[in-house]
């Protein structure tokens, strides 16, 4: 174990996914000479080469249909497209063509692609830089969706998601940036996709996160301990396929949920989870599930609105101690 | 010209025209399901490109693909099983007839989305170069497409980082029922080529001959590691967009002018001589797609089990 901050992690994943596999290739904005533009790339062209570590025009759409066909001929294209919000330009390639391409060749094509992404939020970044999406893409069947909440997960899910056989958006905090945490220096390990994490256990209410709640969702609980609330914190790590079973038994222990999330409410994750409580997870229930999250409306940019506007710790442990 | 080359470009054409004659009857008597486009009329294109490539060049095509699919080496059996939603089907009945994908045969897809299959033969074109064993990948598409920002973007792309990628824009006039007049600035597909550094070729895409020593110039530049190309090929679909479309915004006139221009006829004008072998490879045709229609047909339906199957690569339903 080192103890490593959040985009080191990343950086760390991809310089050994690249020692490891030639066919692995980075591409994206700013990712090559630059070394990215939040560094997550650093010091990978220098080592790699241009043609493994590449700097794309700004075109969202045609990189990562190029990154869709150069997996469906061979290669593991790893594409970076800098802010989530910008991933509205490719979806065309990532949900009609990346999602369905195995359907639709019935299992002859598979399309090994792994997009990463940077969610802005908690930085000011305004309400084109800081959305949270992956309700859009946790919904397309053929995506499988990720979000590290810490520097280990950021770095085993990255390189799972490279060594996955299909195409993987690999979403990122621009709020945990310079976090850190530990990291296993093993660079075999990975964290496996469809398996969440319980990171606190607990028995009175089942607090799940990812991404940026996580660490809201931590401090929640230990405000929530203060006040004699026992309560368990579940990261879900992964958005798409959801680790059904672990939330079920989860519920099975605890009998409350909040859901604390940063994408706005309506068809998102959090819904998701909700939805499996109320019908497969409904004989576990012993008080109503309770969603923290935003208003339905944009990220604002000023910073007490920002602040205003995403749910902090005290927000979820009101919450919980309304399940109770 | 090279007689064996001319009738091999023959009986490629015959062998579209007849599928795609074939097609469009199962539709008509009902016995096909969903949508289908047929590319009579642009046979040329097809024949003449894919047959300067290798089989393990790549392409990508377009809602009215099968000719592109069948001159790059598709199996007519398994497409119209495809087409007919059965289980033996190229993609076991679950995309029909715009998917048409095979590895073995380099293609990555047939595609109902316009202009998406431009960036993923771009993709084909970068795995080609770094294999660097001179592979190129083609992508077709309608001049529809071109009003698409990723034929731009790829243009851009594949120019800068000159990937063996050869852009075969069917001009055929019409981006599904609107005139090309209404929806591109440009006169010329192949204008947009020189701002980005690369050849533009326009050429008469009912010669196949023409179509084919444009093709193999830009085929034989992009292996030798000199980038990109766009060709235009004028070609013309003898039906409407869509099987059953009623065409109001053509004139039969237009209609019968195009039809005069024939691709297949014209090659057997300028083979006077080869009379009787064209007939024969007509007739072939003919009989291999009549047997490939019956075979399709006696093949059992996809089976409603499949329905979840290969969401994922590994095959496992969510």
């Amino acid at each position: 174990m080192s103890t490593t901050k959040y985009w080191r992690a990343v950086n760390a994943a991809l310089h050994e996914e690249l020692e490891r596999d030639d066919s692995v290739h980075v591409f994206g904005e700013d990712v090559g000479v630059p070394g990215g533009p939040f560094a997550a790339t650093r010091g990978l062209r220098d080592r790699f080469g241009e043609w493994r570590v590449r700097d794309t025009p700004i075109s969202e759409a045609a990189f990562t249909g190029m990154a869709v066909g150069a997996a469906m001929a061979g290669l593991r294209p790893v594409a970076e497209i800098m802010y989530f919000d910008f991933m509205t330009l490719a979806m065309d390639q990532l949900v009609n063509q990346a999602a369905k391409m195995s359907y639709m060749s019935d299992g002859a094509f598979s399309v090994p692609l792994t997009i990463r992404t940077l969610c802005g939020g908690h930085r000011g970044s305004g309400p084109q830089h800081s959305q949270s999406l992956e309700g859009w893409l946790a919904a397309v069947p053929g995506l499988k969706v990720v979000w590290g909440g810490t520097p280990a997960d950021a770095k085993g899910l990255l390189k799972a998601a490279i060594r996955d056989d299909d195409p993987v958006i690999v979403i990122e905090s621009l709020g945990l940036w310079t976090r850190r945490g530990e990291v296993p220096d093993d660079p075999d390990h990975l964290v496996p996709i469809g398996a969440g994490l319980v990171r606190r256990p607990g028995t009175d209410v089942t607090l799940v996160c990812w991404g940026d709640t996580v660490a809201v969702a931590v401090e929640a609980a230990e405000a929530l301990a203060d006040r004699g609330v026992d309560a368990e914190v579940l990261d879900l790590r992964t958005l798409s396929p959801l680790d059904e079973p672990l939330i079920l038994e989860s519920l099975r222990r605890t009998g409350r949920l909040v859901v604390v999330q940063d994408a706005q409410g309506p068809c998102s994750v959090g819904s998701e989870v909700i939805r499996l409580a109320a019908t497969d997870g409904f004989a576990s229930l012993r008080a109503p599930a309770a969603q923290v999250m935003p208003p339905f409306a944009p990220v604002p940019f000023a910073p007490d609105l920002e602040r205003a506007y995403y749910p902090g710790a005290e927000d979820v442990v009101s919450a919980a101690l309304k399940t109770i | 010209m090279n007689a064996a080359t001319a009738l091999r470009l023959y009986r490629t054409m015959a062998r579209i025209r007849q599928f795609e004659i074939g097609a469009s009857r199962l539709m008509a008597a009902g016995r096909l399901p969903g949508t289908l486009h047929v590319s009579i009329g642009q046979e040329a294109v097809a024949a003449g490109v894919c047959d300067v490539l290798r089989g393990d060049d790549h392409i990508t095509t377009t809602h009215r693909g099968h000719g592109h699919c069948l001159a790059k080496g598709g199996e007519p059996v398994s497409m119209l099983a495809e087409l007919l939603g059965r289980a033996s089907g190229y993609c076991g009945g679950r995309s029909g007839s715009m998917h048409i994908a095979d590895p073995a045969a380099g293609i990555l897809g047939a595609n109902a989305i316009v202009g998406a299959g431009i960036p993923i033969a771009l993709g084909g074109a970068f795995a080609a170069a770094r294999k660097g064993r001179g592979g190129v990948a083609v992508a077709f598409f309608g001049e529809g497409a071109v009003a698409q920002g990723v034929f731009h973007e790829s243009l851009n792309l594949a120019a800068l980082w000159r990937l063996p990628l050869v852009l075969v824009c069917e001009n055929n006039l019409y981006a599904e029922l609107t005139p090309v007049s209404v929806h591109l600035a440009a006169e010329r597909v192949a204008d947009h080529a020189a701002p980005y550094g690369v050849p533009g070729t326009r050429v008469d895409g009912n010669d196949v001959l023409a179509v084919r020593s444009a093709a193999r110039e830009a085929v034989e530049r992009a292996r030798a590691g000199g980038g990109p190309a766009l060709l235009e090929c004028m070609t013309y679909r003898w039906h409407g967009h869509f099987e059953g479309d009623p065409q109001q915004y053509r004139e039969d006139a237009e209609v019968a002018e195009w039809k005069a221009a024939d691709p297949l006829k014209r090659l057997a004008e300028a083979l006077p001589d080869a009379a009787s072998e064209l007939a024969a490879i007509d007739a072939e045709a003919k009989r291999e797609i009549a047997d490939a229609v019956r075979a399709a047909e006696a093949e059992p339906l996809a089976a409603p089990a499949s329905v979840s199957a290969h969401v994922y690569s590994g095959g496992a339903a969510r």
